[in-house]
C-alpha cells in the first residue's frame, strides 16, 4: 500500500521580473516590440533582455499521508510560491508534482465571498469555491454557522459585517473542508487570539483524521504546536527538512532567522533600482553587548545606508518595518521625521539613516525588521528588504523594566514605559478623612 | 484510500499530476463536468448581485431592449423598406433585439469575467474555463423574460407564432454559442491586455450596426451580401425573426455561414485559453 500523499521532484517556478513597472500588458507594446525586433536584429542589438528568476528551485520531498508539515523560511523564499504550485493555481516551470486525494486550498480567509451577498449565501459560495459539493455544504451548514457564531447575522450582506465576522465567517467555511490534502498559507495570522486558538484546534482534528497538511507561516509557536515535520526554504530551495523543532531552531539560529546584520558589496545583488540601492543595515545597541539579544532597557539604533541617485528633487526616504514572531507589524517609521533631511538634497552618494528606538519600548521576543527606501506622492518603493535583519529582545526582570517584579506573562506588542504618576491626596474634610474608611467597609456585606 | 461511498468524490478523483504545461492541451470536459456544481454557484451568485439594492430589479432585462426598440421606431421605422411590408416595425426590432441583447450582454459579461476573478484566480484553482461559460449563464433569464415580452408584443401586434417557433431553440443555442466563442478569445486576451476593457463596449455598438437588428438584411447591396452574412449574429437575428414572425422564407444560408463562422471562432479560442490559462495567475 503507497501511503505516499504529495510526491514533488525538481519542482521549480521562474518569474519574469522588469515586467512589475507595468502590470497592464498593452496591446501598442507587443506590436511595437514585433515591429522593432527585425530592426534591432539588423543592428546587432541584443533585445531586450528580460530578466528570470526563479522563485522555486529543485525542490524534492515526499509527504506521507496524515503528515502535517510546516513551511517556513523568510519572506520570498518561495513557500506562497511552493503553495501555489501544489495547489495549481500556477503551472511550474520545472519539475512535477503528484499529490494523491482530494486538494483543498486556502490561502486567503473567506475565498469567494462577494460583498454583496449574505452570509448564508457566502457559506455555500466559499464552500463552493474551496470544492466543497452542495450536498456537502448542506449537511455542515449548521456546524459551520455556529463554529463561526453569526447565527444573528446569517441574512445580513457580509458588506455590513466587521472585518472580524467576516474573519471568523471565512475560517469557519474552510475549517470544514474536508480534503485529503489541505495546503494553507498564512491564514491564521488575522483573527483574534480566541478564534485563531480555535481554528488551530480545528486544523489539528482535520490533522488527526489522516489528512495531509501543508501549513506555511511565520509564526514559529504555531508551527511548532501543529506540525510534526517541517521543511526550510530560503531562494527558493529547501535548506533543511525534518523534525519540526530541529528545523524551527536551525531556522532561528542560522542567518536567515536571526541576524542583526546584512551588507551587501556590490550593488549587484544588493535590492533596489536605479534610484536607490541598499548598502546595509544593522543593529546597534547603545549600551553594548551582543547585537543580537538586546536588553530592553537598552535603546537601540537602527542603521541603514544605501547608495542614493536622486537627482532632481527626490528625497527618497529610508522605512522601516518593524515584525514579531506571530507577523505582527508592530510599528513603521520612516526617516522623513527628521525634519531638516525631509529638504535636503539627496542627489547622489551613499546616505545613512539611523532610526533610535528608546529602551524600554519594545516587547520580549524575536523583532524582524523590513527595510525599505521609497519616494513620496506618487509611492515607489525603491529598495525593499523583506525581514532584513532580526534581534531578540530579552527582559532580565531586575524590577526596573515595565514588568516590574512581575514575573509571568505580559500582554501586548509592545511594552512602553509610560508615565504614571501617582498621588495621594490629602483630605479636605474632616468627614472626608473618615471616608475612605467608611468606603471600604461599606464593600462589606453588613 | 479512494473511499468510492463518500460523495463528494467526482472533483479531482484520486491523482493529480503537476507538471510543466507545454503546447496544446486538451480540452479537459470531464474536469469541467465535474466543476458543473461551481458553475451553477457562480451563475446563481450573478443573478443574486446583478440585481440588488436595485429599484426594478428584473425588469430591467426588458427595459434595455424595450427601450431601444422605441428609440429605432421614432427615428428609423418611417423609412421606408428598412424593414419588410407586412410586418409592424415595433415587432420587427423587438424580434431582432432579443437575440441581440442576449448576445451583447453575454459578450461584454464573459469577456470580462477573468479579470474580474483574478482575485479567485490568484487564490484557487478551479477549471478557469468555467468563468467565461458561468458568465453567460444568467444572462439566459434575462432572455427568457424578454421573450415573454416578445410573446406579448405579438398578441398585441396579432402575429401567431408557428410551429417554426421551435427552431428558437437552436437559434438561442447558435446566440450563446457565439457569444460564449467571441468571449472565450477575448477574455484571455484580456488577462494579458487591458485594451479589451476599452474595445469591447465599442465593438458591442459597432456589431449592433453592423448586424440586421434596427433593418432587414435585405437592405444590405448584394455585392456586400457576401461579406456581411460572415457576421455570424445576421444570419441568427435572421433566423429568429422568420422562425418568430415567419414573413420571409427561411435563412438557411445565413445560418449555416453563421454556425461555421461560430464553430471556427470557438475551436481556435478554446485552443488559445487552454494555451494561455496556466499563467493566467501570474499576469493577471
Amino acid at each position: 500500500m503507497n501511503d505516499i500523499a504529495i510526491s514533488v521532484e525538481g519542482l521549480g517556478k521562474r518569474y519574469r521580473i522588469g515586467h512589475q513597472r507595468d502590470p497592464y500588458g498593452r496591446l501598442t507594446e507587443s506590436l511595437w516590440g514585433a515591429l522593432r525586433a527585425p530592426i534591432d536584429l539588423a543592428r546587432r542589438r541584443p533585445r531586450e533582455t528580460s530578466e528570470w528568476i526563479w522563485a522555486l528551485r529543485d525542490v524534492s520531498f515526499e509527504l506521507r499521508q496524515g503528515d502535517v508539515v510546516g513551511v517556513i523560511g523568510r519572506n520570498g523564499a518561495g513557500k506562497s510560491t511552493l503553495l501555489k504550485v501544489l495547489s495549481r493555481i500556477t503551472d511550474p516551470s520545472a519539475g512535477s508534482a503528484t499529490l494523491r486525494g482530494r486538494v483543498g486550498t486556502l490561502l486567503e480567509v473567506g475565498t469567494g465571498f462577494h460583498q454583496e451577498l449574505t452570509g448564508r449565501e457566502n457559506v455555500f459560495m466559499s464552500g463552493a469555491v474551496l470544492g466543497m459539493r452542495r450536498a456537502e455544504i448542506n449537511r455542515k451548514f449548521d456546524e459551520i454557522v455556529e463554529f463561526a457564531g453569526i447565527e444573528k447575522f446569517l441574512d445580513t450582506p457580509v458588506k455590513r459585517y466587521s472585518s472580524g465576522m467576516q474573519v471568523r465567517l471565512g475560517f469557519a467555511v474552510a475549517a470544514h473542508l474536508e480534503t485529503e490534502i489541505l495546503l494553507v498559507d498564512e491564514v491564521l495570522a488575522v483573527g483574534d487570539a480566541d478564534f485563531q486558538k480555535k481554528c488551530l484546534g480545528k486544523m489539528s482534528e482535520i490533522g488527526h483524521a489522516g489528512r495531509t497538511i501543508m501549513f506555511v507561516s511565520h509564526s514559529m509557536p504555531a508551527v511548532l504546536r501543529l506540525c510534526g515535520r517541517a521543511v526550510l526554504l530560503d531562494h527558493g530551495g529547501i535548506v533543511t527538512a525534518g523534525a519540526t523543532n530541529e528545523v524551527v531552531r536551525s531556522y532561528l539560529e542560522s542567518d536567515l532567522g536571526r541576524t542583526g546584520e546584512r551588507r551587501w558589496e556590490s550593488g549587484l545583488d544588493a535590492p533596489g533600482d536605479s534610484v536607490a540601492r541598499l548598502r546595509s543595515i544593522r543593529v546597534a545597541p547603545t549600551e553594548g553587548g551582543s547585537a543580537e539579544q538586546i536588553d530592553i532597557r537598552d535603546p537601540i539604533d537602527i542603521e541603514v545606508e544605501y547608495w542614493s541617485d536622486a537627482p532632481g528633487g527626490h528625497h527618497p526616504s529610508v522605512g522601516l518595518h518593524f515584525y514579531n514572531d506571530d507577523g505582527v507589524c508592530l510599528f513603521a517609521s520612516h526617516d522623513f521625521n527628521d525634519l531638516e533631511a525631509r529638504t535636503r538634497s539627496r542627489d547622489r552618494g551613499v546616505v545613512r539613516s539611523t532610526c533610535r528606538i528608546p529602551g524600554n519600548f519594545l516587547a520580549e521576543g524575536r523583532v524582524v525588521v523590513t527595510v525599505s527606501v521609497a519616494t513620496f506622492n506618487p509611492l515607489v518603493n525603491h529598495a525593499v528588504e523583506r525581514d532584513a535583519i532580526a534581534f531578540q529582545i530579552v527582559d532580565r526582570s531586575q524590577g526596573d523594566a515595565v514588568r516590574g517584579v512581575y514575573a509571568n506573562e505580559w500582554p501586548g506588542v509592545v511594552r512602553p514605559m509610560l508615565e504614571w504618576n501617582v498621588d495621594f491626596l490629602p483630605p479636605t474634610s474632616a468627614e472626608e478623612a473618615e471616608a475612605p474608611s467608611r468606603a471600604l467597609s461599606a464593600q462589606l456585606p453588613s | 484510500m479512494t473511499s468510492r461511498s463518500r460523495p463528494a468524490q467526482d472533483i479531482p478523483s484520486a491523482q493529480t499530476v503537476i507538471r510543466p504545461g507545454r503546447g496544446w492541451v486538451s480540452l479537459d470536459l470531464r474536469e469541467l463536468w465535474a466543476y458543473r456544481e461551481l458553475a451553477y454557484f457562480f451563475v446563481w451568485r450573478d443573478l443574486k448581485v446583478r440585481y440588488k439594492q436595485t429599484l426594478f430589479g428584473a425588469l430591467w432585462a426588458v427595459i434595455q431592449p424595450f427601450m431601444l426598440m422605441v428609440v429605432f421606431t421614432l427615428f428609423l421605422g418611417r423609412i421606408s423598406g428598412i424593414a419588410p411590408e407586412g410586418v409592424a416595425y415595433p415587432l420587427f426590432a423587438f424580434a431582432g433585439l432579443v437575440p441581440w441583447t442576449l448576445f451583447s450582454q453575454s459578450l461584454i459579461g464573459s469577456s470580462g469575467s477573468l479579470v474580474g476573478a483574478a482575485n479567485l484566480i490568484q487564490k484557487v484553482y478551479f477549471p478557469r474555463l468555467l468563468l467565461p461559460v458561468a458568465a453567460i449563464g444568467s444572462y439566459l433569464l434575462d432572455f427568457v423574460i424578454a421573450m415573454a415580452v416578445l410573446g406579448l408584443l405579438m398578441l398585441y401586434f396579432g402575429v401567431l407564432p408557428t410551429l417554426t417557433v421551435l427552431w428558437v431553440i437552436a437559434l438561442t443555442a447558435l446566440t450563446v454559442t457565439t457569444s460564449l466563442a467571441v468571449g472565450i478569445w477575448l477574455s484571455a486576451v484580456n488577462v494579458r491586455y487591458r485594451d479589451v476593457r476599452y474595445a469591447v463596449p465599442f465593438l458591442v455598438q459597432l456589431w449592433l450596426f453592423a448586424s440586421p437588428v434596427a433593418y432587414s438584411a435585405e437592405i444590405v447591396p448584394a455585392e456586400w451580401q457576401a461579406i456581411y452574412q460572415l457576421n455570424p449574429m445576421a444570419g441568427v437575428i435572421e433566423g429568429f425573426r422568420w422562425a418568430l414572425l415567419g414573413q420571409s422564407a427561411p435563412p438557411v444560408g445565413a445560418v449555416a455561414v453563421s454556425a461555421i463562422v461560430t464553430v471556427i471562432v470557438l475551436v481556435t479560442g478554446l485552443a488559445y485559453f487552454r494555451r494561455v490559462e496556466r499563467t493566467f495567475a501570474d499576469v493577471i
